[in-house]
């Protein structure tokens, strides 16, 4: 394997069945239904899931729903605040462990 | 390409790449006709699309006919009763469109149908048996002899819906519509892309968005939007871009949704077209280099359940100039009607038992309806 990532590897998703039939099944039909509209609308949660593929970093994740966003009606200034609320997110999950870093601070210094 | 630094925090600037979109978000365009683009010519238009290398759908050929054929449909798409009579009453329209299947614009002032054409129509309405007539354009109220056309089919009983871009009723001359359809029941099928500003204006120009607010304003003020079925206004979608529209029935909740709330705008449904890829949709396309992949996302979303209800099998397209098409889209393509014993079918010559014995007309851009709840100007057909 000379390099990670390879783009074709998002369509040959499926073929992950290969070494489990009963599982790739009971996945994609879970996966599937998450993604109906539902108390959440479809083009909110496509927004979510494209702030969630920028937190855990998958660059077939961030193809897939800058796709599914666009396509259940999403525009660029709502995909671009979902991506912001992801990076703040990340930013506050650094931030407030400062909060543990001043306590232990504080308790040796004088 | 252009540079944009930024500071690396070192001292030094980093530059970074970043990629050049000035053809792309709200600009000013123009037809292919006035620029005497080469696309012009539908026969160029239907060579980039035969071009494609077309793997996917039921055969593998990219064939239409060869799919329609493979899922049962060998006899080819054949008509239905008739019951929509569409108009394309010209190509003259005041806004220029990046998306535009009829290369329509201010430009195109040659192109509209005269009053001996309208009466041709008149009567052969009245031969179609057809409860519904579809003005379309260019803006079609910018047709001289609209008022008329609209008031004869009124006379008649007749459902009649004008295509309506919205932008046109925020106009001096226009401002009188909404009021003068409300007392008519005219049924208004207003284009609005999307319900926020950017991709509206990227698709239909800066300033859109705003001026479609208001025309949407003052048809709600006109009893439209509130579901009354003789008040009907109706939003009509298609993406802004290269994907398929999203589910229509998603869409129109969010949409009725938004628009209320960000302006208290109200509408009866919504259609979500698809895009088809022709004229300057496809000029589009082929600038991006993306014309093969969006032609290949139709064709494997390629869904039998969208035949029964195609707009060709229940509908006739007449041309500014009298000339009858399976469609819109055909008509923009310049692929005539094969109606049996006709030549160069003509409005004034309309029969109704030849035109429901014909074989609808087929190439690739018919892709488009057929893909995925399928398109019309219905909206989604599944």
């Amino acid at each position: 394997m000379d390099t990670y990532y390879k783009p074709e590897h998002l369509p040959r998703f499926g073929e992950i069945a290969e070494g489990s039939q009963p599982l790739a099944d009971a996945f994609f039909s879970y996966y599937g239904k998450v993604f109906e509209d539902g108390a959440l609308t479809a083009r909110e949660k496509a927004l979510i899931a494209l702030a969630v593929a920028h937190t855990v970093q998958c660059p077939y994740c961030i193809d897939a729903y800058t796709s599914d966003s666009l396509a259940k009606g999403a525009d660029l200034e709502q995909m671009t605040e979902a991506v912001h609320v992801a990076c703040a997110i990340r930013g506050g999950a650094s931030l407030v462990h400062g909060i543990q870093m001043l306590d232990q601070a504080k308790a040796q210094l004088m | 390409m252009s540079d944009f630094s930024l500071s690396s925090g070192d001292g030094a600037a980093l530059a970074l790449p970043i990629l050049e979109t000035v053809q792309d978000g709200p600009k000013r365009t123009t037809s292919l006709h006035a620029r005497r683009a080469p696309l012009t010519a539908p026969a160029a238009q239907l060579h980039a699309l035969d071009a494609l290398a077309l793997t996917d759908g039921p055969t593998g050929t990219g064939s239409f006919e060869a799919d329609l054929a493979a899922v049962g449909w060998g006899d080819g798409l054949r008509p239905a009763p008739l019951e929509i009579f569409q108009i394309n009453v010209g190509k003259l329209c005041n806004m220029t469109c990046r998306h535009c299947h009829v290369d329509a614009g201010p430009d195109r002032v040659d192109e509209n149908m005269d009053r001996e054409t309208v009466e041709a129509c008149l009567r052969a309405i009245d031969a179609s048996g057809a409860h519904t007539v579809d003005l379309t354009g260019g803006a079609p109220e910018l047709n001289p002899h609209f008022a008329y056309l609209v008031d004869e089919c009124v006379a008649r009983g007749l459902h009649i819906i004008d295509r309506c871009n919205l932008t046109i009723l925020t106009t001096r001359r226009y401002r009188h519509l909404p009021a003068w359809f409300a007392e008519r029941s005219v049924e208004v099928a207003c284009s609005l892309p999307h319900y926020r500003q950017l991709g509206t204006d990227a698709q239909r120009g800066d300033g859109t968005y705003a001026k479609s607010i208001e025309a949407l304003q003052a048809l709600n003020a006109a009893g439209y939007g509130q579901g009354d079925p003789k008040r009907v206004l109706t939003l009509v979608t298609n993406p802004v871009g290269a994907f398929l529209p999203g589910n229509q029935a998603s869409l129109e909740t969010e949409w009725k949704a938004a628009l209320a709330r960000n302006h208290g705008v109200a509408f009866d449904r919504l259609f979500a077209l698809t895009n088809l890829p022709i004229s300057r949709y496809l000029e589009w396309q082929l600038e991006k280099g993306m014309v093969e992949a969006y032609m290949e996302r139709l064709v494997s979303a390629f869904n039998p359940a969208t035949l029964d209800g195609l707009m060709c099998r229940n509908t006739i397209s007449v041309s500014w100039d009298g000339r009858l098409f399976d469609c819109d889209f055909n008509q923009q393509l310049e692929i005539e009607a094969v109606v049996p014993a006709m030549t160069r079918p003509h409005v004034r010559d309309f029969d109704l038992a030849a035109w429901q014995a014909r074989r609808i007309a087929t190439a690739r851009h018919c892709y488009g309806c057929t893909a995925g709840s399928g398109s019309s100007c219905g909206g989604a057909t599944v």
